[in-house]
């Protein structure tokens, strides 16, 4: 067991400081939450920015450490968050890298490094959520094309996408599991109406996707006909596996702040308060070790992330939401007051144990598929 | 960075484990309970050959040479095991004790948690147990004795450095007290792992309602809630077993203190009436994992120096 980085990954680590040092203070303001032109336009530049810096594909051509230092640095230093970038980055790219065909890998996975392509992911449907495989939208073969029709929601950034992985039932008589394509289709097809969600946050962070008749060439299947379940397999381990990474060390960074902002406003002097935060560091702590070891782990395997995302999304979930209780309790009234970026963070943290597979969903993974106990009900 | 267990910590794992197996099984747990207080010094001597005090110590001074990281894997194993007697103090006395090394003197050791494990058994008591009173220990396999209000602070064991044999600092430069919470958490952990292996045997294999328990939900999650909290603490003991840093020494006590305390808790509930039995050995592995939480001062003291960190900016 070590916890040293090679000197290539060292110099890899300073040089990214270096550049990340000189590039920030370049950048443009953030624009505001609901402004999703403007936001596209923000997160796909600093994509362009990681492209021409040579940074781009660290997410699927570096080694799992070398993406590990990465993400630590991009964090640390304040870069931009993915954003817009998050399922093109960090789930439909990798899957197309690992299942799509040399064309497919040629059209679609450039213009997501180059920030020119954005991807969001159409799965959850509204009597598909948890039960996923229930899914009902039907595609139905013309041609050379697939007639995609019925609705997806929860599509989160749907607003700033050009592309969406979409799952449809191709076969209605197939068992659940075996009727399931993965397609990627175009946002801007005939027949797709994107119709923003408010969230409790108050932002349009998600959408409900309506899709009738629209036309997808049968070019842009990914994997097999009716075998998209187990391609969903695939970018799910990745969803759960990798890309909580940079948040881990987010959530350690604002850890230090409220230790401080506590010490500026006398809360400090409150030792469970004091006792809390120390806990709480505890967690994020172990929770980058976690990190670490799912990593090295990768790194041995060479493969997909297994089903050991699920323990880590499990904890970190909870103790996110932990965290941005404690910032409550540190900020006072403060904390009712919309204008504090804790406040809004805390509202979003309540998404983490609902989005990319609820808690309990997740206990029952880790009880049947790591423990092997019976199959629930 | 390589943060997995490499192949001759793998093999030293085992190896630990399959000497617990053949010399400290299910029927010497029992035969153990039944005579309480007393330690086997057989099988002391054996752990002793093994290396298990001496694992730490430098080859130049007849010890294995290891570090932290096997002592931890050690460790893991014989809370794993529920393996009694004063192992931490014997391993931290091994180089200052003559014989502490090889397991023919066995010692204890007083200060940290205000209570002395196994005083009575022990040939050379390390720190200053003057006035200690015995309890009726709440762990039928450990012994304990009550030290007298204001001991084991860091004046008294100042005072009583003069007394014992040998420095309080380990040959390998790790400061005794970092090293014992280090150490008691890999114990908590490897009891962790076992409630856990425990229940989720007994949720296969019950039935009720027509079906094995584990095929239901509450049960399942039950046990899924313990798998998470024991891998988040082995990589918390891992990590602070490759750093020796006291920070993460803290957390990891703080983590394998959960794992342990409420995996017994789970483990228990998931067994039903079977659970509050004296004859499953869960209610064993609880009441060791609360003492071990009374050693070497308390989780209030971690809080505080995680806390701490955080406004220092380090972490
Ligand atoms: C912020 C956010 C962003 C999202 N982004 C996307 C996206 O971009 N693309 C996309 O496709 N989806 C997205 N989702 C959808 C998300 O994956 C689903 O919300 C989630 O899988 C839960 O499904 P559901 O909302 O239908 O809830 P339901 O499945 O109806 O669940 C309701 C409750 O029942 C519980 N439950 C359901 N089944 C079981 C069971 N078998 N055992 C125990 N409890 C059960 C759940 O845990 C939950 O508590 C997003 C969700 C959120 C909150």
């Amino acid at each position: 067991m070590n916890l040293t980085y090679t000197p290539e990954e060292e110099d890899f680590r300073a040089r990214l400081r270096e550049w990340l040092g000189k590039v920030l203070p370049t950048l443009p303001a953030k624009p505001s939450p609901d402004d999703w032109p403007g936001r596209r336009a923000y997160d796909l530049g600093w994509q362009r920015t990681l492209y021409d810096a040579g940074y781009a594909d660290v997410h699927w051509d570096a080694s799992p450490t070398v993406r590990l230092i990465f993400l630590e640095e991009t964090e640390k230093a304040g870069a931009p968050y993915v954003g817009a970038n998050f399922v093109g980055l960090l789930h439909a790219g990798p899957t197309i890298a690992a299942e799509g065909t040399p064309a497919q890998r040629e059209r679609w996975l450039p213009p997501i490094l180059r920030g020119e392509e954005a991807w969001c992911q159409g799965f959850s449907e509204p009597d598909a959520g948890s039960d996923l495989a229930s899914l009902r939208t039907r595609a139905r073969r013309d041609g050379d094309h697939y007639l995609v029709s019925g609705s997806k929601i929860w599509t989160s950034h749907a607003e700033a996408a050009d592309w969406c992985e979409l799952l449809v039932r191709t076969d209605p008589r197939a068992p659940r599991h075996g009727g399931i394509t993965w397609l990627a289709m175009p946002m801007d097809a005939p027949g797709v109406t994107v119709r923003p969600l408010r969230t409790l946050a108050g932002s349009a962070e998600f959408a409900e996707v309506f899709l009738d008749d629209v036309p997808v060439p049968v070019a842009n299947r990914v994997g097999e006909e009716n075998d998209g379940w187990r391609v969903t397999m695939v970018t799910l381990s990745f969803e759960r596996g990798t890309a909580f990474v940079g948040e881990v060390v987010a959530c350690r960074r604002v850890l230090g702040e409220l230790a401080r902002e506590a010490r500026s406003n006398g809360r400090w002097d409150d030792p469970a308060l004091r006792r809390r935060l120390g806990r709480l560091n505890a967690d994020f702590l172990a929770l980058w070790r976690l990190t670490q070891w799912n990593v090295s782990e990768a790194q041995a395997t060479g493969g997909v992330p297994g089903v050991g995302g699920s323990v880590f999304k499990l904890r970190y979930s909870h103790a996110r939401q932990e965290l941005y209780d404690a910032a409550a309790d540190v900020l006072g009234p403060d904390a009712l007051d919309l204008g504090r970026p804790w406040t809004l963070d805390r509202l979003s943290s309540l998404s983490y144990t609902i989005a990319a597979g609820t808690s309990q969903i997740q206990r029952n993974i880790v009880a049947e598929r790591i423990l092997g106990l019976p199959k629930g009900r | 960075m390589r943060f997995q267990l490499t192949e001759d910590q793998r093999a030293l794992r085992d190896g630990v484990r399959q000497l617990l197996a053949r010399r400290f099984d299910a029927d010497a747990l029992r035969a153990a309970v039944r005579r309480p207080g007393r330690l086997d010094r057989a099988l002391w001597r054996e752990l002793g050959a093994a290396g298990f005090f001496a694992l730490r110590l430098p080859e130049a001074d007849g010890g294995v040479g290891l570090g932290l990281p096997e002592a931890v894997l050690a460790f893991e194993e014989a809370g794993r095991a529920l393996l009694p007697g004063p192992l931490l103090a014997t391993h931290l006395a091994a180089g200052a004790v003559p014989g502490a090394a090889d397991g023919s003197v066995v010692v204890a050791a007083a200060g940290g948690g205000g209570t002395v494990e196994w005083l009575a058994e022990a040939d050379v008591v390390r720190g200053d147990a003057t006035g200690a009173v015995e309890l009726r220990s709440v762990d039928p396999l450990t012994p304990l004795h009550r030290l007298p209000r204001g001991s084991g602070s860091a004046a008294a064991d100042e005072r009583a450095a003069a007394r014992v044999p040998g420095p309080y600092t380990s040959p390998t430069g790790v400061p005794d007290a970092s090293a014992a919470v280090l150490l008691t958490a890999a114990e908590q952990l490897g009891s962790a792992v076992r409630t856990c292996e425990l229940a989720v045997q007994h949720a296969r294999t019950r039935e009720q309602f027509g079906r094995p328990i584990g095929a239901f939900q509450a049960v399942q999650h039950l046990c899924a809630g313990m798998l998470v909290r024991v891998e988040v603490a082995r990589v918390a003991v891992y990590a602070a077993a490759v750093t020796a840093d006291p920070v993460d020494v803290a957390a990891a006590r703080l983590l394998a203190d959960e794992a342990a305390v409420r995996g017994a808790r789970d483990c228990l509930q998931v067994h039903g009436g079977m659970g509050f039995t004296w004859e499953a050995e869960v209610h064993l592995h609880l009441k060791r994992a609360w003492v071990r939480t009374h050693r070497t001062g308390g989780a209030t003291e971690s809080e505080e120096m995680l806390a701490d960190a955080l406004t220092a900016g380090t972490r």
